[in-house]
């Protein structure tokens, strides 16, 4: 029928418009960014010397400021996430489960800037008075960041954790099994993928993470020597910095910015191999 | 009563290498209830989807010739020929909304129609699939309230609404208890007068209460058609015969 | 694990620290939104929300960024649905399980994860500079596009893979064609779904900030073209937080914010379920 000859060619023309517009975003970033990273030199970009005006493009000691703020806010999201997850799928009643579950799906919301906000304003005073440092710190950032990533490795652990079919917890039980026993040894093993598949967009969120983490960890440009010490990430230096870089600066920026795609890419196609996705 | 509807010639359709259907000849009279029966696997359902060129969003492939009314059904356009000849699939599916909306979808797509005149082909529907009586106060509810042998009947009433020349049944009783299968056969009988069926039975007594003519497939091939009675009583392939005694399938 | 003490033992063990590190969680996140609340409730005014902002943001209200906040997401949205939309259904329905469909399937779920600082790069270095479109709502809405296209293309076609097979069967064997079959039989089945991911899209637009500073700027006028600029919630209280130039002022805008936020997410789930009662 014509009627679908032309609805084809419509939906074709829109699937390419978007695709191109996604095309040209990745090639963007990456033409822009590339070129600096072999003018540079390998030596010169994984050096821990950071002073682009001046022809220092080493990103180490963003790279490691990265590093240590994404796993430390891993440290807390993922032991209080999968508490919850857990607690809700198998250990409280029905109703309770309807009503916290949309509401930490809501919190999800919350923008990041708002996060940081309460970072600045309660964290970091509390940690510089008990901890001592400057407050602003790898710690502040570890934290707030942990909060930030709870909704979703709950939310997704939780949805992993139902998915396990009621089969599997009927046999454990008719074994003999307590819950703790049955959750334990059966139901994690057989939601693991599910569970690590929400790891891994977690912490794709928390290195990606820009505002919030400008805000409360310091951003000072060396390398951390303890939690307590101030830290840059490779985002927040994007962030600092757009706004008045230019020529082979910008084009670090650039080169920053391909790195964390970089990574996006190679922890969407570790999730891909873990859940065994198509 | 002796027109043939549907002529069949020499049909094969391949999925991809797999023959379902070998050089099938035959033909389906006019207002009659063909009966087509045989284990699973062989074939049946691929006939019904080649006389409605269902196939084809399967990729699947055919060669042969198939003829409607005398005329080949690849030169019909493809969408006037499926409102020709109809298809209910084994499994009642009803579309997502309303009971009357389960029944206006089909001649939407073809025609626009006034309030009224859609009114009065749902009412109608209804009635031929001895449908009407039960769900004429709730046409607006949901159709996932339906039981089992109601939604049958109402995909039965979906494919009445398009006023169709055939009616092809997958084996449409599969699910259902008795009495709804009672009351899908006693309504095939009552519109045998304006209809042409095909039935596709996994049941081969149900066969011999409706059929007017019976054909046996086995492994994509026809072995025998003959009239129900003569098919049941002295059939001439020994397969055939083995089959009905229940030998096996 | 600890065997000496028994499993029953071990569970009642096991059902406290769950329940502590729960109560926790929730009461963490929950005292996040309160605290702001807390403070920030005192500030919605009627002044606040409609007036003008003065002094950098000491004094006057918001209007301007709950003006721009607006016409950078409605943008966004009209620009990024109907491309994602029709991305997913060519991607379900006619390119079917096909290379192509997997290569962009797995680009769509890359681009979602992808930082918002790299889309502010992008939309700082293309709309605003090479386009010379300034900043503006424009380069705002364009990028938070941008942005929020993979997620509509991955959630739509979610929804669109959802719908059983055989409704779609059901409508060719009526003599349905394909348009008609998508557009009378799978996109209504699918809506819901839909849905969801595009008022999605709009919370997490309305709440970004790192691509929206770099794009649509920070002039606390009242824009009045598409090439205006203008200061959104998030950036506004970005600034004000982060420059400390007024606590009473952050604090009601992060709660006007977050309230918009809430509202949104609310009414996706509200509008799931409805639909999910009418059609099922």
């Amino acid at each position: 029928m014509v009627k679908d000859k032309i609805a084809e060619k419509l939906f074709l023309l829109i699937a390419l418009s978007a695709i191109i517009s996604l095309l040209l975003i990745t090639f963007f970033i990456f033409q822009q960014g590339i070129p600096l990273i072999f003018k540079a030199g390998a030596s010169n970009f994984f050096s821990t010397q950071w002073a682009p005006t001046r022809g220092h493009f080493g990103i180490l000691s963003m790279i490691i400021g990265s590093l240590m703020v994404t796993t430390g806010a891993l440290l807390v999201g993922i032991p209080f996430g999968l508490a919850c997850a857990i607690f809700l799928a198998e250990f409280s009643s029905s109703p309770l489960q309807k009503v916290l579950k949309p509401i930490i799906e809501l919190l999800a919301g919350i923008p990041s800037v708002v996060y940081g906000f309460i970072g600045i304003v309660i964290l970091v005073p509390f940690i510089r008075e008990y901890f001592g440092g400057p407050g602003f710190s790898v710690l502040a950032a570890s934290i707030i960041l942990g909060i930030m990533i709870l909704p979703t490795i709950v939310s997704i652990s939780y949805d992993s954790i139902i998915a396990v079919p009621k089969t599997y917890r009927e046999g454990s039980f008719a074994l003999g099994a307590t819950k703790w026993q049955t959750v334990r040894m059966l139901l994690f093993p057989a939601a693991r993928s599910g569970i690590v598949a929400g790891i891994i967009l977690g912490m794709g969120r928390a290195i990606g993470e820009t505002m919030a983490v400008i805000m409360i960890a310091g951003n000072a440009l060396k390398i951390p020597g303890s939690i307590l010490d101030s830290v840059r990430t490779l985002t927040s230096t994007i962030a600092l910095e757009l706004g008045y870089a230019s020529g082979d600066h910008r084009a670090a920026l650039f080169a920053c910015g391909s790195f964390l795609f970089l990574i996006i890419i190679i922890l969407n196609i570790v999730a891909i191999k873990i859940t065994g996705r198509k | 009563m002796d027109k043939p509807k549907i002529v069949i010639d020499d049909l094969s359709l391949y999925y991809n290498d797999c023959h379902a259907l070998n050089d099938i000849s035959m033909s389906v009279k006019e207002n009659e209830i063909l009966g087509v029966i045989g284990p699973s696997n062989s074939g049946k359902s691929s006939l019904l989807r080649a006389l409605n060129r269902l196939y084809e969003i399967d990729r699947a492939r055919i060669s042969g010739l198939i003829l409607l009314d005398g005329v080949d059904i690849m030169k019909i356009s493809v969408n006037s020929l499926r409102q020709r000849v109809g298809l209910i699939f084994a499994t009642p599916v009803v579309l997502p909304g309303t009971i009357y909306k389960n029944l206006s979808y089909g001649p939407r797509l073809h025609k626009r129609y006034t309030r009224q005149q859609m009114d009065e082909i749902v009412c109608r529907a209804l009635k031929a699939a001895n449908l009407w009586d039960e769900v004429k106060d709730r046409l607006k509810d949901s159709a996932s309230t339906l039981s089992g042998g109601q939604q049958q009947r109402l995909c039965i009433a979906r494919t009445i609404a398009m006023d169709p020349e055939v009616i092809m049944m997958d084996e449409p009783c599969s699910g259902l208890d008795p009495i709804s299968t009672a009351k899908i056969e006693t309504t095939m009988l009552e519109l045998k007068e304006n209809y042409t069926f095909i039935l596709v039975t996994n049941n081969t007594k149900q066969a011999a209460r409706v059929a007017d003519r019976t054909a046996f497939f086995l492994s994509g091939e026809l072995i025998e058609m003959d009239v129900t009675k003569k098919i049941f009583t002295s059939p001439r392939d020994s397969r055939t015969d083995a089959y009905i005694r229940g030998k096996f399938g | 694990m600890v065997w000496r003490i028994g499993p029953k033992t071990n569970q009642k063990i096991a059902f406290g620290v769950l329940l502590l590190m729960t109560v926790i969680t929730v009461i963490v996140l929950f005292f996040i939104i309160i605290y702001v609340f807390k403070n920030g409730f005192g500030q919605l005014t009627w002044e606040f929300l409609t007036s003008k902002t003065h002094d950098m943001g000491k004094e006057g209200g918001i209007f301007p960024s709950i003006l721009g906040t607006f016409l950078v997401t409605i943008l966004a949205i009209i620009i990024a649905t109907p491309l994602g939309v029709g991305s997913a259904v060519y991607l379900v329905e006619y390119a079917r399980g096909g290379l192509l469909r997997r290569i962009v399937s797995f680009g769509a779920d890359c681009l979602a994860g992808v930082p918002s600082i790299i889309f502010g790069l992008f939309g700082f270095i293309f709309f605003v500079i090479q386009l010379n479109l300034g900043w503006s709502i424009l380069s705002g809405g364009l990028t938070l596009a941008v942005m929020i296209i993979p997620t509509i293309i991955r959630t739509t076609e979610e929804a669109i893979k959802a719908v059983p097979h055989v409704h779609r069967e059901i409508s060719y064997s009526l003599g349905g064609g394909k348009f008609d079959t998508i557009t009378r039989v799978v996109l209504p089945s699918s809506l819901p779904g839909i849905l969801t991911g595009v008022i999605l899209g709009v919370g997490r637009a309305v709440g970004e900030t790192a691509a929206v500073i770099f794009t649509a700027g920070s002039s606390l006028g009242i824009p009045t073209t598409v090439f205006s600029s203008t200061r959104t919630l998030a950036v506004h209280f970005y600034i004000l937080a982060r420059e400390g130039i007024s606590m009473p002022k952050a604090y009601g805008t992060a709660t006007v914010l977050i309230i918009i936020i809430l509202a949104i997410n609310f009414i996706a789930y509200r509008l799931m379920h409805r639909f999910m009662k009418r059609y099922y």
